[in-house]
C-alpha cells in the first residue's frame, strides 16, 4: 500500500504508462518544466526528457490538432487541457476531427489520444476554472469519456485510457486532487468502461461521478446516522455508460438520485434518468431525481457552495425521492 | 511596406516560353514535362467528368479544381513516396499524384462513403472539409517524423516531410495560424502549400489579407515564397526545394501559389453573382495547361502524343462514369461498428435495434 493523493495517482499512472510504452507522449501548457499548474505531471520531463514531455505553445486547438497528427504517425499522445473552461478553443478539433477520424477513414485510422481535463468547481477560482463540460463530449459519437474519483482509480484509469485505441476524454476532479488514500499499485484494476458500486445499501440508489462521488459517500455516512441505507454507484465511465449495475441497484431500491456539478438540462443525469425509466419502470417507486448545478454559467466563487450539490442537497434529493 | 518580392517565381510564361530564375530551376527534361502535361490533362478530365456527373445527379456535390491543376500537379509531383500530404476537398490533382484511383475520389461526393481511400496506403490523409483543420494534423505528423528520426540525414530514401494544402480563405483561420506557430517553434518538417485561388466562395482574397500571404511567414519566423500557381514547372521546383529544406531539418516553408479557381466553389455555387466575366477571361489567358502544350509543341513534340493523350483522357472519363455508377451503396448498419476502434456496447445495442426495425419490414413483406 502506498499513500498518495489523486494528483499523484495520475502522475504515477502516467509514469508507468511512459515506462511501458515509448510511444506515449505527454503534451500541454506548462506541463514540463513546471510540472503542470496542479503538478500532475511533476517530474516527468526531468525523467523522460523534453521530446516526450512537451511544453507546448499556448493554443488548445493546436494541442489537440497536432496530437491527431502525432497519433496518425503512431504515437499515443496524452494532452492536458489546463482547465475545463479552456477546452472550447479545441472543440472543433475534438468534435469534428478527433471523434470522427476512425469512422471517416472507414475504420482504418485509429487515434489513441487521451485528453486530460481537470474539471469541476469548489476551489474558489475565477471564471472558466470550475466548469463541468462533460455532457458536451458524452453526446459526441466517437469519443469515450471517463472520470476518476479517487487516487486508486486515478492511477489505474489513466493507464487504461492510454492503452485504449479510441480517443478518451479523461476528466479529473480538481478539488479532489489533494485527497489522499492508500493505493495498492499492484492490484488488478476493474475494466475502464465499468461503473462501480462503492457503497452498498437498500433504500435509495445514488449515482455520482468525479467530484460528487466523495460528496455522495459523505451523504451516505450522514444518512446512515438516520437509519438510511444509500447505495452509492460511481459511474466512472460516461461514454459508454455502464448502467447494468445501476439497473440492478434500482430494481433493488426502487429509487434513484443522480448527482453532478454540471447544469441539469441535457446533463448526464438526464440520460441516466431516461435509461433507468426505460429499463426499470416497473421497479421504480418514484421518479428518478437529479441533484445538479443550476442552468447558470458558473457563479462567482463566493457563492459556489450554493451552486454545487453538497451533502445537504444530496440528502434533500434522497428525502424527496423517498416521499415520491 | 512590402517585405517580400511580389513577383511570383515563374519558369514557364503563359506564352509557353521557359524563363530563368536566379534561385529556382526545373530539374527535369522535356520527357518529364510531357509526363507533367499528361497529369494536367488527365486531372482536368477527372474534374470535368465529375462536374458532369454531378449535373447528371450521380454526385451530390463536386468541388471543381479547374484552373488549379498546375499548383496541385507541380506540388504533388514534388513529393517523395515517404512524404505525407494533408489535403482539402479540392485536392483531386494531389490525390492523382499520390496514386489514388480517380473513382475513389467520388464516394465522398456521391454520399456513399465519408472518404475514399486508406490514408497510410497513399500517404495522403482523407480530405478535410473544415477549413484549415488539417494544417495542425500535418504539423503534428511532421513533429512525429522528427521524433522518429526521419529528418536531417541527407538521405533521400529516409528523410521525410509533410505538406499541408489549404486556400487563401483558410489563412484567416486560427488553426492555420496556430499551425504556423507550432511548426516554427518545433522546426517541424512541414510545407504549407497555400493555393491562393483568389476566392473563398464569394469572399475575395482582399477580404482575408492586405499583404501578400507569403509575407505572413516572416512574422512566424520561416520563409515564405510566392510562385506562379499556373506554372507547373515553377510549382514543382519551389515545392521540391521547400520539401528538401524540411526533410533536411530546415523547418517549415509557406508557399503561396497564385492561381485562380476558374469554376464555382462547388457545384452548388454560382460565381456570376460575385465576380466579373472579365476577371475569368484574364485568368483563362494564363491557363495552366495551354502554356505547357505551347511549349511542348514548340520543342517538337509529335502530334500523336497529344492525340494519344486525348484518347487516354476519353477512356479515363468513360471509366469514371461507369465506376461512379458502380460504387456500392452504403449500409447504415456497418457504420455502428466503425465509430470506435474498440467498439461500444451502446452502439452495438443500437445496431441491433436498427437491424431489427429494418428486418421487421422484410418479414412483413414475405
Amino acid at each position: 500500500m502506498t499513500t498518495m493523493s489523486l494528483a499523484k495517482g495520475v502522475n504515477a499512472g502516467l509514469r508507468s504508462a511512459m515506462e511501458h510504452d515509448d510511444r506515449v507522449l505527454v503534451m500541454g501548457e506548462d506541463i514540463g518544466r513546471l510540472g503542470g499548474v496542479f503538478r500532475v505531471t511533476d517530474g516527468l520531463q526531468k525523467d523522460f526528457g523534453p521530446a516526450r514531455v512537451i511544453d507546448t505553445p499556448l493554443a488548445e486547438s493546436a494541442i489537440v490538432g497536432t496530437a491527431i497528427g502525432l497519433a496518425m504517425r503512431g504515437f499515443r499522445p496524452v494532452v492536458e487541457i489546463q482547465f475545463d473552461g479552456f477546452v472550447y478553443p479545441a472543440y472543433d478539433q475534438i468534435v469534428s476531427q478527433l471523434a470522427r477520424m476512425h469512422l471517416r477513414s472507414g475504420g482504418v485510422t485509429t487515434l489513441p489520444i487521451v485528453i486530460r481535463i481537470p474539471f469541476g468547481g469548489g476551489i474558489g477560482a475565477v471564471e472558466h476554472h470550475s466548469e463541468s463540460p462533460e455532457a458536451q463530449f458524452v453526446m459526441t459519437a466517437g469519443l469515450k469519456v471517463v472520470t476518476c474519483s479517487d487516487p486508486g482509480n486515478a492511477y489505474a484509469m489513466i493507464q487504461q485510457a492510454i492503452a485504449c485505441d479510441d480517443p478518451v476524454i479523461f476528466f479529473e476532479p480538481k478539488r479532489r486532487y489533494w485527497d489522499t488514500a492508500d493505493v495498492d499499485l499492484s492490484a488488478e484494476p476493474q475494466p475502464l468502461f465499468a461503473s462501480q458500486v462503492v457503497r452498498s445499501g437498500t433504500d435509495v440508489t445514488v449515482l455520482a461521478y468525479g467530484p460528487t462521488v466523495r460528496t455522495c459517500l459523505d451523504a451516505a455516512e450522514a444518512g446512515a446516522l438516520d437509519g438510511l441505507e444509500l447505495e452509492v454507484i460511481d459511474l466512472r465511465t460516461l461514454s459508454p455508460l455502464d448502467l447494468d449495475p445501476v439497473f440492478a441497484s434500482v430494481r433493488k431500491t426502487g429509487r434513484a438520485v443522480v448527482v453532478h456539478e454540471a447544469a441539469r438540462t441535457l446533463g448526464v443525469g438526464a440520460e441516466v434518468a431516461a435509461r433507468v425509466s426505460e429499463e426499470c419502470f416497473f421497479s421504480l417507486e418514484a421518479p428518478v431525481l437529479r441533484v445538479t448545478g443550476y442552468d447558470l454559467p458558473y457563479p462567482p466563487s463566493r457563492v459556489e457552495d450554493d451552486f454545487l450539490p453538497d451533502l445537504d442537497r444530496v440528502l434533500d434529493g434522497v428525502d424527496r425521492v423517498l416521499e415520491g | 511596406m512590402h517585405l517580400i518580392d511580389h513577383e511570383p517565381v515563374q519558369l514557364l510564361t503563359p506564352d509557353g516560353v521557359r524563363v530563368a530564375h536566379p534561385e529556382y530551376s526545373y530539374a527535369g527534361d522535356d520527357s518529364d514535362i510531357r509526363l507533367l502535361y499528361r497529369d494536367l490533362v488527365l486531372v482536368r478530365r477527372i474534374d470535368t467528368e465529375a462536374t458532369a456527373l454531378q449535373r447528371h445527379g450521380e454526385l451530390g456535390l463536386w468541388a471543381p479544381l479547374r484552373g488549379q491543376e498546375a499548383a496541385q500537379v507541380g506540388s504533388g509531383r514534388a513529393l517523395l513516396p515517404q512524404d505525407f500530404a494533408f489535403p482539402t476537398y479540392r485536392e483531386h490533382g494531389v490525390a492523382w499524384c499520390r496514386g489514388v484511383d480517380p473513382i475513389a475520389m467520388l464516394p465522398m461526393f456521391r454520399g456513399s462513403a465519408l472518404s475514399g481511400w486508406a490514408p497510410e496506403e497513399y500517404r495522403l490523409a482523407v480530405p478535410s472539409i473544415v477549413i484549415g483543420a488539417q494544417t495542425l494534423h500535418a504539423t503534428g505528423y511532421a513533429m512525429g517524423l522528427t521524433l522518429d528520426g526521419q529528418v536531417g540525414h541527407q538521405d533521400p530514401d529516409r528523410d521525410a516531410a509533410t505538406i499541408a494544402y489549404f486556400g487563401d480563405g483558410a489563412t484567416s483561420q486560427g488553426d492555420v495560424n496556430e499551425a504556423f506557430v507550432w511548426a516554427a517553434v518545433f522546426e517541424a518538417p512541414v510545407v504549407f502549400f497555400c493555393q491562393n485561388n483568389q476566392w473563398a466562395i464569394s469572399a475575395p482574397a482582399s477580404r482575408q489579407t492586405t499583404v501578400p500571404l507569403a509575407q505572413r511567414a516572416a512574422g512566424f519566423g520561416f520563409p515564405g515564397i510566392r510562385v506562379d500557381g499556373n506554372d507547373v514547372l515553377a510549382c514543382q521546383a519551389v515545392t521540391a526545394a521547400a520539401l528538401h529544406t524540411a526533410r533536411d531539418g530546415g523547418g517549415p516553408t509557406l508557399i503561396e501559389a497564385c492561381t485562380y479557381r476558374m469554376g464555382a466553389h462547388t457545384t452548388s455555387d454560382d460565381p456570376t453573382r460575385y465576380r466579373d466575366a472579365e476577371e475569368l477571361a484574364a485568368w483563362e489567358a494564363k491557363d495552366p495547361l495551354t502554356r505547357v502544350r505551347t511549349y511542348l509543341e514548340a520543342v517538337g513534340t509529335p502530334p500523336t502524343f497529344f492525340d494519344d493523350l486525348d484518347r487516354e483522357a476519353e477512356l479515363l472519363g468513360e471509366r469514371l462514369r461507369e465506376g461512379c455508377k458502380a460504387l456500392p451503396e452504403p449500409d447504415l448498419a456497418t457504420l455502428f461498428d466503425q465509430v470506435y476502434a474498440g467498439g461500444s456496447p451502446e452502439l452495438a445495442e443500437q445496431r441491433r435495434t436498427y437491424e431489427g426495425y429494418r428486418g421487421s419490414f422484410e418479414e412483413s413483406a414475405s
